[in-house]
Formats: C-alpha cells, structure tokens, sequence
C-alpha cells in the first residue's frame, strides 16, 4: 500500500508516494536523489546514514519515511551555503578529517548536532558523543580535531 | 524487509484498537528494535502503529518521591533531565549509557522495557528501584514484569503508558559494554530503597534477576566489601562469542561491587 509522504528537506517542501516500510533514507536517496546521505550498514550500527529530523540527529536507515511526515530534514546538502562550507565541513576539510569520505556525512551531521547541545567539549565528551559513527580510515583522530575547531567557531557565530 | 501498513494512533485508545484490530499489529515506539527486527525478516507484523503523535505519553515528573517516566520518552530525554539527575542520578546515567547518540535520540522506555533484550539496560533499573510498570490495562509491579528473554507480563494490545520509579536513598548501575553495541554484558543496578537494598543483574542471564544473597549482605553494610565476596553461580547465565558464562559470573561480582561503591559516593 503506497501513500503520499511530505516533509521539507533542506527548506524544501517535497511529497513522494511510499509504502509502508519506506526507510527516510530510500526516501532521501531514491525519490529525492539526494545521494549525499550514505548507507553504511543498514543494521543501525555505522552512523553513516545520520541526518537531522527536527534539529535533532538520527539514523535514516532506522527511521520510516512515514515517521518524517511534517517534519523538518537537514541533510549534508543543505549545510554550504552556496560556494562557502558549514564551519563544520570546513574544520573536516582543514583538520584532513576525512580519506575516503564514505562515513564523513554523517559524522558532519552528527558533530553539528553535538556541537549544537554542548556548550562546552573535550576530546573525552567528543569521542563518546561520536559512539554512532564508524570511520574505517582516519582512525578518528582527526575528526575529533576537527570537532574540537568547528566548535569555537560555530558558537561564535551563533 | 516486508512491507506492513502504518498508521499514526491519535490517542492510546486509537493505537490499541489498532494493535487489535489489525492481523498482526504492533506498536512502533523509536523503532530501534522494531525496524532492524523488521530488516532481519524476524517479525512481519501486517500494521505498524505509531505512538509518536500521542500527547502526553512522553513525559517525565519527579513529585512525592516518585519519578515518573511516560512510555514514549526518549533516552536522550532521560538522560538530559535536570529532575531525573536530581531525584535519581543513577537512572539519568544508565539512560545516558544506552547505545549511542542517535540511538538514544529515538529509543523510548517503553519500547526497551516491552522489548526486554536480555542486554537491555532499562530492566536492570525498574527492578533494581522496584519500580511500577503503568499501562492502559492496570499496574503491574517491576519484579512482576519481565518474565523470561524477550518476554514480559504484557498481554496483546497493552500498551506501557509510563513507569514509575520510587527515589532511592542512594543508588548506582554499572555496566560492561558490548565495545561495539554497548548493550550490558553485564550489567548491576544497587539500590538502597526503603523496602532494603535491591540488586538486579542485566546481561548475564536469559532476562534480569535480583541477587537475593547480596541484597541480604548489603543490609548488613552497604559497602562495596559486603559483596565482594559474593559469587553467583554460572549454571544459567548466558554464554555467546562476547563472554562464556564463568566470566559473566565473575562480571556480576566486580559490577556489583563497583555500583555500591558508586552508590556511596
Ligand atoms: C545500535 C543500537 C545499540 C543499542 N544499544 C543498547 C544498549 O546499550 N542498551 C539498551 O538497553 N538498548 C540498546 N538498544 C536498544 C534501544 O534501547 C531501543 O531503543 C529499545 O530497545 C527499543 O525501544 P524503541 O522505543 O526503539 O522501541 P521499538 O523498536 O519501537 O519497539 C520495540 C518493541 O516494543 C513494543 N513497544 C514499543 N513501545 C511500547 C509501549 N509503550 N507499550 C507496549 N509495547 C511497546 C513494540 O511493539 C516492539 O515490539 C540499542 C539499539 C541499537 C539499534
Ligand atoms: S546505514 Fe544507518 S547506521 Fe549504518
Ligand atoms: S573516511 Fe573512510 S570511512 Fe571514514
């Protein structure tokens, strides 16, 4: 049984028909050809899949379109503004946080959100806040760097 | 994964007409246990009925020395709660200490206690704090609740509306993790109650159990060396590629004595 799914993504307002067991991240990567969101694992386990759903980060392999219905999405798309990175993609790309780039859109989603509910962080704080996210690369030293330099700037800005 | 139907309950009555009208309907809390269930093709339930739009059964109140915990609250709720911290910093943490960010972001009460992993967390605390498991039907007592591995004292189509957990004098949970899952290997919750000291075990057996033996050493002293001691027998724990049965055993005494020595401060 298929039934018109809505939401905004990225400020966008977007319908696509679905079934029931639509996965927001089929519904992100298949209807709406936004590919930037990764699937890693499928079972809950990498993180790579992360997206923001009402300003708050989740697992969109793990989440049915249907349970996004009204709701605001944020993907790794709709973090630049136009030809200047989020302070968080940029921190990725000066700390060298990233080699294959497979994991990074989620970790960037899931460090935004992190930075979001922190006011202060410290490596300790950074590395268990980042339990959902698996990186077979960088090893993660970096990405905690990276973290650790968006932070400052991001509340700065705010 | 099979295709089901869902639906959105407006109220609990609508979601458990649901549940029961439909062929084989459940209920969908934060859906993750349900969904990677679901994946695996190891449920393949007709309807899926979610609670999320339900108002009033997220909540969370400390009043009278109880804290109550509405079935649809997030573990990342329970976690950041000023009042939970203050009344019960033990539960605050072990909500904290449940998978990870975004696991924590969607996973409900409700939804891990119903569920009853024989891992899971939350079983540990509402038998460790002899809490009251609320649900649309009637009142049922934590040690009453979980009756076996994945299953619970539930009946078809009742719902957990919240869980009320009576403030310890003073109370801990230690776990140790699964490094990958962070599910309980194993897990203890202490709790010094005014019905005496209460000690229940996670992950190591098929569901949760209390520890008779050093819940009676802990009325005698509440430290850490009243239960140091104390083994408890392998026969029926768990044994899998994550721990043999024998070293759940040994988990449960040094867990135990970690959690009262945490509990005092
Ligand atoms: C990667 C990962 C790591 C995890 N690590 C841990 C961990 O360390 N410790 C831990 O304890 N758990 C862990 N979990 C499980 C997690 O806590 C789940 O959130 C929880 O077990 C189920 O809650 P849910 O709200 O997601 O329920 P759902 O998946 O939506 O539902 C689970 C079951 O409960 C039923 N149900 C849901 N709500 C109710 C209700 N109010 N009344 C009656 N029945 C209901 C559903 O019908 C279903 O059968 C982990 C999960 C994942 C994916
Ligand atoms: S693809 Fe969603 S957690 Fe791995
Ligand atoms: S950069 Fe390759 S998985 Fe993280």
């Amino acid at each position: 049984m298929t039934s018109t799914v809505s939401m905004t993504v990225n400020g966008k307002q977007v319908s696509a028909e679905c079934e029931g067991r639509t996965l927001l991240v089929q519904y992100l990567r298949e209807k709406l050809a936004l590919t930037g969101t990764h699937v890693g694992c499928d079972t809950s386990q990498c993180g790579a899949c992360v997206v923001h759903v009402d300003g708050i980060s989740v697992k969109s392999c793990t989440l049915l379109a249907h349970q996004a219905e009204g709701a605001d999405v944020v993907t790794i798309e709709g973090l630049a503004d136009g030809d200047t990175l989020h302070p968080m993609q940029e921190a990725f790309r000066e700390n060298h946080a990233l080699q294959c780039g497979f994991c990074t859109p989620g970790m960037v989603m899931s460090a935004i959100d992190m930075v979001n509910r922190h006011d202060t962080l410290d490596e300790k704080t950074v590395r268990h806040q980042l339990e959902g996210n698996l990186c077979r690369c960088t090893g993660y030293h970096n990405i905690v760097k990276a973290i650790l330099a968006a932070h400052p700037v991001m509340k700065g800005a705010a | 994964m099979y295709d089901f139907n869902y639906r959105k309950a407006s109220s609990v009555g609508d979601a458990v007409s649901a549940v029961t009208g439909a062929e084989d309907g459940r209920f969908l809390a934060g859906g993750m246990t349900i969904i990677p269930t679901i994946k695996q093709r190891l449920a393949k339930p007709s309807d899926l009925v979610d609670l999320a739009g339900i108002d009033g059964l997220a909540g969370i109140s400390v009043s009278g020395g109880v804290v109550e915990i509405g079935g649809m609250a997030r573990h990342a709720e329970v976690n950041a709660s000023a009042a939970v911290a203050d009344a019960i910093p033990a539960l605050a943490q072990l909500a904290g200490g449940i998978g990870d960010p975004q696991v924590r972001n969607r996973g409900t009460i409700g939804g891990s206690i119903a569920n009853n992993d024989p891992a899971a967390d939350y079983p540990a605390a509402v038998v460790g704090l002899g809490a009251t498991v609320h649900t649309n039907r009637r009142e049922i007592a934590g040690d009453a609740f979980f009756t076996g591995m994945f299953e619970t004292a539930l009946e078809d189509g009742e719902l957990v509306t919240k869980v009320s957990f009576p403030v310890p004098s003073k109370a801990a949970y230690m776990k140790f993790p699964n490094p990958a899952s962070r599910y309980a290997i194993v897990g203890v919750f202490v709790a010094a109650t005014a019905g005496g000291p209460r000690v229940a075990v996670t992950g190591a057996g098929p569901c949760v159990f209390r520890v008779a033996e050093m819940e009676q050493a802990l009325g005698g002293s509440f430290a850490p060396e009243a239960v140091a001691d104390i083994k408890i027998g392998d026969g029926d724990l768990n044994s899998d590629i994550h721990a043999s049965a024998e070293y759940r055993a040994h988990l449960v005494t040094v867990m135990a004595k970690r959690a009262v020595a945490r509990a005092n401060g």
